[in-house]
């Protein structure tokens, strides 16, 4: 004790030292002078009769107040005093802003009773997201660190109050420290705020668990209780992760019940009846769904029931916790006997807020006892015609729970009473939803059900949830399974809503005209004895109120013209025309528009409108499939494949990255515009269609960029032939450029892949079941240096294949990213008597997808400049290889070159990468090295291509 | 979350917000209290003191508690997380604590002294959460406070007697002799923390 003192007496000459000289001796007075001032203030506006004045005289007030703080010369002790006043000014309504940033300097400046109102009115004014939060902070920190152990409480209060989330890395490990404070206040609220932090940011205080524990230990009570708060959080969210708690849960309150407390703690003579509360419900949560768990705490439960006894307020609600953890933990047969006991205390009592309890007890119990109910009810009819509307509204609740087919229609109409009287938003909401529930699910007959919902819909208006409306009419349009029922059920529809529609000058919510009109556009046809010409009347009249909305308009609009198609002519609808295509609603205008030139076409019409059809499915194909062909056509003509949005979006970012490098790129732009450029990009925006078409151009100009890009690479450094560094291959073999276009974009069918596969398939075909096959996912496995490739996944699906017959089915692999090796794998799968997996995989060399590349020499010339990945690399030949002809053949055999020339000792060929990227070799002999030299637009080919040749000259 | 942001609001012919740690602006807080005070001011004395929400103060999860004083309601806003009967309590023993503090406390010493309420109710509630619901101790507490204050408004120019006044308000001095190991509550030893 004697420290904490000597702590606080050694800030003390800091804290005197903050104090501003002028508020020395004449700091009493003026106090009291702003105090009256405040006072004056407060006198002043009870005395004013209009809100108006108010107003005025609070604006007056905040005018000398924004003066006062911001003048210099103010005194800490008089910026507290404005500050008060400033409170009140923001409880009454008027934001005070220009106050907020002197708040925190005075609970930065100010000495602890000026903090303490600084730290308060911050706390009052500014919310969680609030930007000026930041300038705390610091103040925050400071005072947490201080020896005075009413700053710390105070820094620990606002920080539980409110704190920017992004800043809590900077007191935590301040407020960490203080669990091991020797202050239990301390300790406590420093529980506290690290509750409020796990409110806000879990995650950040996710370390401290164990902390929690021991403050769950703590010597002190109130630090205990404090903990609970965070244990009943985290057990909300994961009960079977604090399981082994249980325990001490249980030991706690078996204490707590005991009267092992000081005698501080009772409330009434109950003993900490809060603490006991939360831990029944701690328990509650721990223990359901959990016979185990469950099984550890009935001795307490039943002893919290035992001791509950003394008639006062707190020892119910202890009561009511106790039953509603009985309830909610696995059933134990006499402690459930005592609790239906309690709950029966409760309902009969004449308190009424033991009565509102009672039933919200029932109506948690109801599911497992519905015995109870009928035990009591006697009081739940009383209860029904209970002046107090909460308790009404509580026993309907109670009522919705036992609703069957017998009670239905006495309780909806109690539902409709309290519902016509309720004038609250809220209720209404509610109570129309459950109306509805309990409508479709339990409707005795066809009028009952029509006339119960107009009631929901004209009471529950435009507040109602709008799943109500669209429920009931795919009720009514999918129908039940009786086909007569349901023609009834519509008539009936029909008719009643004819009649309601035939008083004039009748209000109905929007929503329950749009229910009516679609109604009646789909179904008024079932009407035989009727004339559509009345109804297009009806719905006619009601377009011209003017309170119907314009989105109520469109509803009867749509009704009038699927009407229109049942009718040969009719003149309403012509007038109804004539009327709206003048109409100064654009929308309105559109419908009539529409609505007349289908009159014109009335075969269209029929088609376009069926009778009774709102059910069928309109099959949407919605991989837009019947566009494959002419996908396939584009692509063969040389378009360039189409890539989603989020790729073109990532290549634009890449590309903008590039930018920087433009000057070096400059001269091999003039070289590709030459070379097959615009023949590429025409058909690319004429395969994909209108979405694709914006994006030919940007392809075009990302070309450009892309090799601009390997241009410099190759000049900055050597990285840039270093396949790991290779990130952009994928599109650039798409978008190479090649100065031949008639191969330029072929992709790749692999045919002895796809012939594998339909051999496996046609022997699996013995009957005539349904089939699946599936093969998908390749799985690059590059062997050293290389990225793993990327091909698209693949499926395909057959429906039934005769026995004997083929199914084929092709698939295009393209390597996306340059690599050694690949494996394609994939099953297939069939139904015959089980389902069937066959497995298979293929592997791939990079020799696979390279194919021949004829040019002249001159162009071999052009694009040897033009490109600047290259690989050089000596090879020893063995001496039957002997001359470069011999050598090079050799590899046009294994790899698909084209040998563009050979003079001598020398030799060029080309290949290209499927589809389009292209790669040139030029050869030398030299005393029987082979001195190869790659290059390439991509950078990872040469490398690629070298280790093949090396492979190819190794085996020969 | 406890309080789930609680509002506590004291009701007179002008409603007032008290506390709360909603992140509302000030006009959905003026809604707020309108509608509260519109709500409660109906009701009738044999009603029950427990309100359904509105759609404004976060719907069925949340309810209002009040209690009803001469010309003064108090009003908890709380969400599922507390016992509606503890609330009451609560209520009871955040008055019982403002009479002790102001010695016959009415309305005028609410409203004159809005900064000293809200520091009494920071003691019970910490950021929506109960913290404190033994009166003693809470009084204890503001108690020291207020010497503070005293001391202060005084004799800010006699250092020596505002060392006297920091002593008096210290801590330790508070009356809470529960962390003795014998009384106190003896949980039994978890194994995961030694």
């Amino acid at each position: 004790m004697s420290d904490v003192v000597e702590r606080t007496l050694s800030a003390l000459p800091g804290l005197l030292g903050q104090q501003d000289p002028g508020a020395g001796p004449g700091g009493g007075p003026g106090r009291v002078s702003a105090t009256s001032r405040l006072g004056g203030l407060i006198r002043s506006i009870t005395a004013l009769s209009s809100k108006h004045e108010e107003e005025k005289l609070i604006q007056q007030e905040q005018t000398n107040l924004k003066a006062t703080v911001s003048a210099p010369t103010t005194t800490l002790r008089l910026m507290k005093e404005c500050m008060v006043r400033l409170i009140y000014c923001e409880m009454l309504g008027y934001e005070s802003s220009f106050g907020y940033i002197h708040a925190i300097k005075l609970a930065q400046q100010g000495n602890l009773l000026e903090k303490r109102v600084g730290y308060l009115a911050v706390s009052l004014f500014l919310h969680e997201n609030h930007e000026l939060l930041l300038l705390l902070v610091n103040t925050v920190v400071k005072d947490l660190q201080s020896t005075n152990l009413v700053e710390v409480c105070m820094a620990l209060t606002v920080v539980s109050q409110i704190f920017p989330r992004e800043m809590i890395p900077a007191v935590l490990p301040l407020i960490e420290d203080k669990l091991q404070h020797s202050k239990e206040i301390i300790r406590r609220k420093a529980v506290q705020a690290l509750y409020k932090f796990y409110l806000i940011a879990p995650n950040q205080v996710q370390h401290i668990h164990d902390k929690f524990r021991k403050a769950l230990c703590d010597r002190d009570v109130g630090v205990m209780a404090a903990s609970l708060h965070i244990y009943l959080q985290m057990i909300k969210k994961n009960a079977s992760g604090y399981k082994d708690l249980t325990e001490s849960f249980v030991s706690i309150l078996k204490q707590v019940v005991g009267g092992k407390l000081p005698i501080d703690f009772n409330y009434h003579s109950v003993p900490a009846p809060w603490l006991q509360i939360q831990l029944l419900r701690i328990l509650g949560l721990l223990g359901k769904d959990d016979p185990r768990t469950s099984e550890l705490m009935y001795d307490v439960l039943d002893e919290s029931l035992r001791r509950a006894e003394i008639n006062h307020n707190i020892t119910y609600a202890i009561l009511f916790e106790c039953v509603q953890t009985i309830y909610t933990i696995c059933p134990k047969s006499d402690l459930l006997e005592k609790a239906a006991k309690c709950i029966g205390k409760f309902v009969l009592s004449p308190k009424i807020n033991l009565k509102y309890l009672g039933l919200k007890a029932l109506t948690y119990v109801i599911q497992q006892d519905p015995n109870l109910a009928l035990q009591h009810q006697m009081t739940i009819i009383e209860c029904l015609d209970h002046p107090d509307p909460i308790i009404k509204r509580e026993t309907l609740e109670l009522l919705y729970r036992i609703t069957n087919g017998q009670n239905v229609t006495v309780i909806v109409q109690k539902m409709l009473d309290y519902l016509r009287q309720s004038k609250e938003e809220y209720t209404i909401i509610n109570l129309t939803g459950k109306i509805a529930e309990l409508v479709e699910k339990y409707a005795p007959d066809n009028e009952w059900f029509i006339q119960t919902m107009n009631a929901v819909f004209s009471v529950g208006g435009d507040v109602m949830h709008p799943d109500i409306p669209n429920n009931f009419l795919r009720l009514l349009a999918e129908g039940f399974d009786d086909e007569k029922e349901d023609e009834e059920l519509r008539l009936y529809a029909v008719q009643s809503y004819l009649s309601l529609l035939e008083e004039e000058d009748t209000f109905y919510p929007q929503k329950f005209l749009q229910v009516m009109s679609w109604v009646l556009g789909e179904y008024s046809y079932l009407i035989n004895d009727g004339d559509p010409e009345v109804i297009i009347t009806r719905l006619h009249r009601l377009l011209k109120q003017t309170f119907v909305t314009s989105e109520t308009k469109a509803w009867i609009m749509t009704a009038v013209t699927k009407m229109s198609s049942r009718m040969s002519c009719s003149k309403t609808i012509d007038k109804l025309i004539q009327e709206f295509s003048t109409s100064l609603d654009t929308c309105m205008r559109q419908y009539a528009f529409e609505l007349k030139h289908l009159c014109e076409n009335k075969e269209l019409m029929k088609n376009l409108f069926p009778l009774d059809a709102s059910c069928d499915e309109i099959m949407v194909d919605a991989s837009l499939s019947f566009l494959d062909g002419f996908v396939a056509e584009g692509l063969s003509c040389g378009a360039a494949p189409y890539k989603p949005h989020h790729q073109r979006q990532e290549e634009k970012l890449s590309q903008e990255k590039a930018l920087n490098f433009e000057p070096y790129g400059l001269s091999f732009t003039s070289n590709m515009s030459s070379s097959g450029f615009t023949g590429r990009q025409s058909p690319a925006g004429l395969s994909l269609g209108s979405d694709m078409s914006g994006n030919s151009a940007e392809l075009g100009q990302k070309e450009t960029n892309c090799l601009k890009l390997d241009g410099v690479r190759k000049l900055w450094g050597k990285e840039g032939y270093l396949p790991k560094k290779e990130n952009k291959t994928g599109k650039e073999d798409k978008t190479q450029p090649v100065p031949q276009d008639s191969i330029l974009t072929a992709h790749v069918v692999d045919p002895p892949l796809m012939q594998s596969e339909q051999q496996v398939v046609s022997l699996s075909e013995e009957e005539k079941e349904k089939q699946q096959l599936a093969s998908t996912l390749f799985v690059g496995l590059g062997s050293n240096s290389t990225i793993s490739l990327i091909f698209e996944s693949l499926s395909c699906h057959f429906p039934v294949i005769e026995a004997q017959s083929m199914e084929s089915c092709q698939k295009c692999v393209q390597l996306e990213k340059v690599c050694t090796e690949g494996v394609l794998s994939g099953s297939i799968s069939y139904h015959l008597d089980t389902d069937t997996h066959l497995e298979f995989s293929l592997t791939f060399s990079l020799s696979d997808f390279i194919r021949p590349m004829k040019m002249t020499t001159e162009d071999f010339g052009r694009l040897w400049l033009s490109f600047s990945n290259d690989v050089k690399q000596n090879l020893k030949m063995s001496p039957s290889q002997g001359s470069l002809s011999v050598a090079l053949n050799a590899l046009k055999q294994k790899l698909k070159l084209h040998i563009v020339e050979i003079i001598g000792n020398e030799g060029i060929a080309a290949c290209r990468l499927l589809p389009s990227v292209p790669c040139l070799l030029h050869c030398r002999t030299h005393a029987r090295t082979l001195a190869l030299w790659f290059r390439s637009s991509c950078s990872a080919l040469p490398d690629s291509l070298l280790y093949q040749c090396q492979k190819v000259m190794e085996e020969a | 979350m406890g309080l789930g942001g609680s509002c506590a609001g004291w009701l007179m012919q002008a409603p007032c917000w008290l506390g709360g740690d909603f992140s509302l602006s000030e006009d959905t807080q003026q809604q707020i209290i309108r509608e509260t005070f519109h709500l409660v001011s109906k009701r009738d004395e044999n009603v029950c003191n427990f309100l359904e929400g509105g759609l404004l103060i976060g719907g069925s999860d949340n309810k209002l508690i009040y209690r009803h004083y001469a010309t003064l309601y108090f009003v908890f806003c709380v969400d599922s997380s507390e016992s509606e009967l503890g609330i009451l309590d609560l209520i009871q023993v955040f008055v019982e604590t403002l009479d002790k503090c102001f010695e016959n406390v009415c309305e005028l010493d609410l409203i004159f002294h809005v900064d000293k309420v809200h520091n009494i109710l920071a003691e019970m509630v910490m950021g929506g959460m109960v913290l404190e619901t033994n009166m003693n101790e809470i009084v204890t507490q503001i108690d020291a406070q207020n010497k503070l204050e005293k001391s202060e408004a005084g004799l800010a120019g006699a250092p020596a007697r505002a060392v006297s006044a920091v002593k008096n308000m210290n801590l330790p001095e508070i009356p809470r002799n529960i962390n003795i190991g014998d009384i106190s509550i003896k949980v039994p030893n978890l194994p995961s923390f030694k």
